[in-house]
């Protein structure tokens, strides 16, 4: 006997994402799930999005690695509530996880969550954490090919923030083309210039963030 | 990359259709995977050896049903396959497209006594 199923694979993630939104609703928290392949800068550009907002909005930060504490220990020097979780193995955050995280962190004085996804350009994107829009960061030195790469990445994304432009004078990057390759596949995602280094472009990236709140 | 956690979700939605269904083995699962989710099929047989065991879906064949990347040009409308990552309209040679399909990751059907 054949039994029609039709469902998709993750479906029990995705209801459990559903949950987390509906609760992050509930509190009025805007999330963001920061994604990038390993050293793109992702606990970077969320200490700079910290030190440029924190006096006017209130954040909290979820931490997903593989192992260790090392990246929650820098946000924490910034004052602001952090978990870490570790995924064991396990190649992205899944929504069951972030659900648990939401339990330790006090969602009642938090208007912005930032969620560092673990460190890859593949796997994350299957995975719904419950967030309002999808940060992707690709830094200089990957190389503007990326796009063609791991296009289901690039093409869910809402922004996408280039970073380490200082850089550009040593790598090949082609910009345009990287444009280009972008709106190609991706027509709304905003996209972003900056360094986390010199700090070029973080102005315009935060005001993009801070228009998400509250909405 | 990720076949751990999609096999566990699998055997969990398989499990639970067979239990509404009131089957007593589950012997074939006719899954749906398009080329851009990544999941490596091997990898999945591999990971469902392990979970499904003592299950009723122990032993249970898996058929992969793949499915190719498609995109449609913004421009001219045509729907074609992207290969090799060239996402370039074969047609009027315009660069907006948007995906149709190639991101499926779903159990289509199984087949139980």
């Amino acid at each position: 006997m054949e039994i029609k199923v039709l469902k998709d694979i993750l479906s029990a993630n995705d209801q459990m994402a559903e949950r987390n939104r509906a609760l992050l609703d509930s509190k009025k928290v805007t999330v963001l799930n920061i994604m990038s392949s390993p050293g793109s800068g992702k606990t970077s550009l969320i200490l700079e999005t910290i030190r440029a907002l924190k006096k006017q909005v209130r954040i909290g930060v979820i931490e997903g690695d593989i192992a260790s504490t090392i990246d929650a220990q820098k946000v924490g020097e910034e004052k602001v509530p952090v978990v870490q979780i570790n995924t064991g193995g396990e190649c992205h955050l899944e929504a069951g996880q972030v659900g648990r995280a939401l339990e330790s962190l006090p969602l009642d004085k938090i208007d912005l969550l930032l969620i560092e996804n673990v460190g890859n350009l593949v796997c994350p994107g299957e995975f719904k954490l419950g967030e309002d829009k999808k940060v992707l960061i690709l830094s200089v030195p990957e190389g503007d090919d990326k796009v063609h790469k791991y296009p289901l990445l690039f093409s869910m994304a809402d922004a996408i923030v280039v970073n380490k432009i200082d850089l550009l004078p040593y790598a090949r990057f082609d910009v345009p083309a990287f444009l280009k390759a972008v709106r190609g596949m991706n027509r709304r995602a905003r996209i972003f210039q900056v360094s986390c280094t010199t700090r070029k472009g973080i102005e315009e990236w935060t005001k993009w963030v801070t228009s998400n709140l509250g909405q | 990359m990720h076949e751990l956690a999609v096999t566990q979700s699998m055997v969990n939605l398989v499990l639970e259709e067979a239990r509404k269904g009131n089957a007593r083995k589950v012997k074939k699962i006719n899954l749906v995977l398009g080329e851009l989710s990544g999941v490596v099929g091997e990898c999945v047989e591999f990971y469902f050896g392990l979970m499904s065991k003592d299950t009723i879906a122990e032993g249970a064949a898996i058929s992969f049903s793949t499915v190719s990347t498609q995109a449609r040009c913004r421009q001219c409308a045509k729907v074609f396959e992207v290969k090799e990552s060239d996402w370039v309209c074969p047609e009027c040679h315009s660069v907006g497209v948007d995906l149709v399909a190639g991101n499926e990751l779903f159990v289509e059907s199984i087949e139980v006594e």
